[in-house]
């Protein structure tokens, strides 16, 4: 089976290893991921606080490259870019005036009849029902789901059922035989992409965020937002100059904790990219009794 | 021949601003039909309505068109100014030309045009019209109240008191609704029971109220003044008539691990049970689906042993009863959204996170901690508590917009309650704004902030948390440039918003009347006509129309009450006429009009000779029980049947003059 592609620029740079633990998974599971050709930036952070048309026209073009190409489902790892694809495709599909003014921006027609899936989605509607056959190990560890703020958000465009409290990805993390901790700071802001800008204040943010997880318990923080994993993961020297305290707890992208139950080993799923060594997650894995 | 009158109104600005008033009238005079023609600025002002008066008189006017507002507006005025001219009210219609036209179009020369087209159809129509005479039917002087809140009570006592019967149901075991669950009532710290338990009594003494405790009402049918009304009777498995309400049984029942509904679920309650020691009637009824007789296939049975009146039966059946009542004040009352509304105050999962009604419990003398504020968790006396105003309400991602009006009020109370038994204790308040308009409220709040020193603090609550045995409530302070507040608290009071009875669409739809997108049983005018529904005899009390509270719901229950005297003031009264009639000459008796008609109206005729032999049959209209829909019309297979003031050559008369073909 094949779906569609969407890198954005964090999947080919800074988190390579969320786009390599997708496809491991991807293809465990016998399906292809077909890139977009000459795909663009999705705009994110910067283009919607400058120019309405311009965070529209961005994503826009990606996906009538996608539907020229004849995909008719895209998978977007990112969150940032799932949320300016899926909120570009939103506007252009219920403000007529909106769509003609993008087309004739783009010179290319728009149909707007892909449909687009969070990394959520995806591992719901194409890796769920091959889990069985490809699930051979446990991992046996306390995980906190850490959401952040884009795939939850807004309602109209997230397939997340309770936007303060969602539990879509504790749903992976039990197949892949981990224990989800009950914690608070699921949906708070990392700090996002002033993680340049006012690292600090990212930091102080961010720090909040491990505490949290670790005082409930968590082993590691699984994450599906490579702005939230660099977050958590690149920023530990100034979160502990922040909260005083050093949490080694490891962050993991939920294709690399899910690819640990397939028997996909660690060194093909990105494990060694991290900041934060991640070989506590790797030990914890143990077969699954049959 | 005819010769019709055509008024135009300019409505002050709001017609002639976009409508040409002086041309319409102008093309208007050369109408088939039209002997007269004039425009003026209110029509439906005195002189305005003279204008109508002199016209008839002076041009023998046998129809009038006013071409103004909806005829929902003022029909009833212009044909009151027509029966006031000497000719039948029924030949005056109005064409509307406000809401259909000149509020929804720009001033154009197309508009004046659909204006003139809107008048042609009226007086095509008019040409046509015949006198009409409104209907008499006769008035049944009892009015049934559903709902036995404060607002049933009120407008119970209201009416009774006015010598009139009323039947009163409820569906609880006892009357008292929220108002008995509250604890001290705002402005005035009264205690709500103190005031609320003798007008229990007094109902349930009255010589004039009939009063159904664990009923519902089944079906609504009829009209104004003559409606007829099942009600259920639940089963209570107790004969109220030969209980003494001693105690016994419910002191003696084994489960006791039900929630109390009357503590909001703060306690527990046995299966059987009178919700509260000041129930009225105080005498209990079985919890079937909680009991273990029912649920368990006759076992137990303890209450029956223990009674020495003999008054529990478990054989008794639900029954229904038909009543027959001139005036229904529905007064259903509310709901509560609960705290697992709420993902970001932890989906209802924090013990100690309550809702306003929780609260009243808690502070209440006769709740489950004998008025000691105590949190539900551990029992302790919080030293720390906030209340989050708007919760839910004015939130338009929650899906509830409006105010629930009563929060910012009973908040302050509760803060205050808290503080008076608390000296040092801190309680905070997140608000949006206060709202606090009523008699002696914004006085009371001012109390609560400055005298009992409530932290309030504007802004609202993105988060609450458990953590290390506390609520973390994570806040904003708007007023202090948006700094973030952590408040590491003991007890969190969310005021959820005020919502819609969870059966209310289907007790609307029982009765006939409508209601809003959120549930709230609708009003027939949002100004004028506040407290009667769109079906004539039915009238709103209470927090069924939208949220109230104490002062203004007995305001309202007053003022229905007082429709329905009003209606009670005479023997009969008159309806419009515009019911099916059938010629019964040419009606073939097939009667297919009987099995349309959704009102039951259609009864079958013998049409006999002088020798009284019956020569065959017709259908013929219960002008009573007919609401003019005009099914059996569209039904009638030789246009035998026809609706008065709505004919069939009336309709086509308008279609063709808009098609400006001879008809």
């Amino acid at each position: 089976m094949k779906i569609g592609y969407y890198p954005g620029c964090s999947l080919e740079g800074t988190s390579k290893e969320y786009s390599d633990s997708l496809f491991a998974v991807a293809e465990k599971c016998g399906i292809t991921l077909e890139t977009i050709n000459d795909w663009n930036c999705c705009g994110a952070s910067a283009a919607h606080t400058l120019n309405h048309d311009l965070a529209i026209a961005l994503p826009a073009r990606s996906i009538a490259l996608a539907e020229k190409q004849g995909l008719t489902e895209i998978v977007i790892p990112c969150a940032a870019c799932y949320s300016r694809l899926s909120q570009s495709q939103l506007e252009m599909n219920s403000h007529f005036v909106t769509k003609s003014k993008i087309e004739s921006y783009l010179e290319m027609s728009f149909s707007g009849t892909i449909k687009l899936l969070s990394v959520i989605e995806f591992l719901e509607k194409y890796i769920f029902p091959e889990v069985d056959k490809h699930v051979v190990n446990k991992l046996n560890q306390k995980t906190a789901c850490y959401y952040g703020c884009l795939l939850v958000r807004p309602k109209e465009i997230s397939s997340i059922k309770r936007s303060e409290d969602p539990i879509e990805m504790e749903e992976v993390m039990k197949i892949a035989g981990a224990i989800p901790v009950k914690w608070a700071f699921k949906t708070e802001c990392c700090g996002a992409g002033f993680s340049v800008s006012k690292t600090d204040f990212v930091a102080k943010l961010s720090g909040k965020i491990l505490e949290n997880a670790a005082e409930n318990g968590a082993e590691s923080i699984i994450v599906a937002c490579p702005m939230c994993h660099m977050n958590l993961d690149m920023r530990r020297p100034n979160i502990k100059e922040q909260i005083k305290k050093d949490i080694n707890i490891p962050v993991l992208f939920i294709t690399q904790a899910l690819g640990l139950s397939m028997g996909i080993s660690a060194d093909k799923l990105g494990l060694n990219k991290h900041f934060v060594p991640t070989d506590t997650a790797v030990k914890c894995v143990i077969k699954k009794e049959a | 021949m005819a010769r019709i009158g055509v008024f135009i109104c300019h409505c002050g600005e709001n017609i002639s601003a976009t409508v040409d008033v002086v041309k319409v009238a102008e093309v208007a005079s050369k109408m088939q039909g039209v002997a007269f023609s004039t425009e003026y600025k209110y029509m439906c002002s005195a002189p305005g309505q003279d204008k109508i008066v002199q016209a008839i008189k002076e041009h023998k006017l046998t129809g009038i068109v006013v071409a103004a507002c909806s005829p929902r507006m003022h029909e009833s005025t212009f044909r009151k100014a027509t029966a006031e001219g000497g000719i039948n009210p029924y030949l005056c219609e109005m064409a509307n030309i406000r809401e259909h036209c000149s509020w929804v179009h720009e001033r154009s020369e197309e508009t004046t045009e659909k204006a003139i087209d809107i008048v042609r159809t009226l007086v095509a129509k008019v040409r046509r019209n015949a006198p009409l005479f409104p209907i008499k039917v006769p008035v049944t002087k009892t009015a049934l109240v559903i709902g036995g809140g404060i607002a049933g009570i009120q407008a119970a006592l209201d009416i009774a008191n006015a010598g009139h019967k009323v039947i009163m149901v409820e569906k609880q075991p006892s009357i008292g609704g929220h108002m008995s669950q509250l604890s001290e009532t705002f402005p005035t710290l009264d205690c709500s029971q103190c005031i609320l338990t003798p007008r229990m009594v007094e109902v349930s003494q009255h010589p004039n109220i009939t009063l159904h405790t664990y009923a519902e009402v089944e079906s609504v049918s009829g009209f104004i003044g003559n409606f007829e009304v099942k009600i259920k009777m639940k089963a209570k498995s107790v004969d109220h008539v030969k209980c003494t309400g001693c105690g016994e049984c419910w002191q003696k029942c084994p489960s006791k691990k039900i929630p109390d509904e009357f503590n909001a679920g703060l306690s527990n309650r046995t299966a059987i049970y009178t919700p509260f020691p000041q129930a009225v009637p105080n005498k209990p009824v079985i919890d079937r689906a909680n009991c273990t007789w029912f649920t368990k296939g006759g076992k137990c049975g303890i209450c029956q042993k223990v009674c020495k009146a003999e008054a529990i039966d478990y054989t008794i059946q639900d029954t229904f009863i038909d009543v027959k009542v001139g005036a229904i004040v529905t007064a259903t009352g509310f709901d509560l959204k609960h705290t697992d509304f709420f993902p970001e105050y932890g989906y209802g999962e924090f013990k100690d996170v309550i809702d306003g009604m929780q609260f009243e419990r808690l502070a209440s003398a006769s709740g489950p901690t004998a008025g000691v504020i105590r949190r539900p968790s551990d029992g302790k006396v919080p030293e720390k508590i906030v209340f989050i105003a708007c919760a839910g309400s004015r939130d338009k991602a929650k899906g509830i917009e409006y105010c629930s009006k009563i929060c910012c009020m009973y908040t302050a109370k509760h803060a205050m309650l808290y503080k008076h038994k608390n000296h040092d204790g801190k309680a905070y308040v997140f608000y949006m704004d206060i709202r606090a308009a009523g008699k002696g409220y914004d006085e009371f709040v001012r109390r609560a902030i400055e005298d009992d020193h409530v932290e309030y603090i504007r802004g609202r609550v993105s988060k609450v948390y458990e953590h290390n045995g506390k609520l973390i409530v994570k806040g904003v302070d708007t007023l202090l440039n948006s700094t973030p507040v952590d408040i590491e608290a003991d007890m969190v009071v969310l005021a959820t918003a005020i919502v819609a009875n969870k059966d209310a669409e289907s007790v609307a739809q029982k009765m006939h009347i409508s209601y809003d997108k959120h549930h709230f049983f609708a009003e027939a005018h949002p100004k004028l006509k506040p407290v009667e529904t769109n079906t004539a005899g039915i009238m709103l009390a209470g927090a069924c129309q939208s949220a109230k509270d104490i002062p203004e719901s007995v305001s309202q229950a007053s003022a229905s009450a007082s429709k329905a005297i009003a209606l009670f003031s005479n023997n009969e009264m008159s309806r419009e006429p515009s019911v099916a009639a059938v010629n019964n000459t040419n009606c073939t008796g097939c009667l297919l009009c009987q099995d349309v008609c959704p009102y039951l109206a259609i009864e079958k005729e013998e049409i006999k000779d002088r020798a009284g032999n019956v020569l065959r049959y017709a259908a013929k209209v219960n002008s009573g029980l007919c609401q003019g829909c005009g099914t059996c019309v569209a039904m009638c297979r030789n246009k035998s049947i026809d609706l008065q003031g709505f004919s069939n050559e009336q309709m086509l008369g308008e279609v063709m003059s808009l098609l400006n073909k001879p008809f």
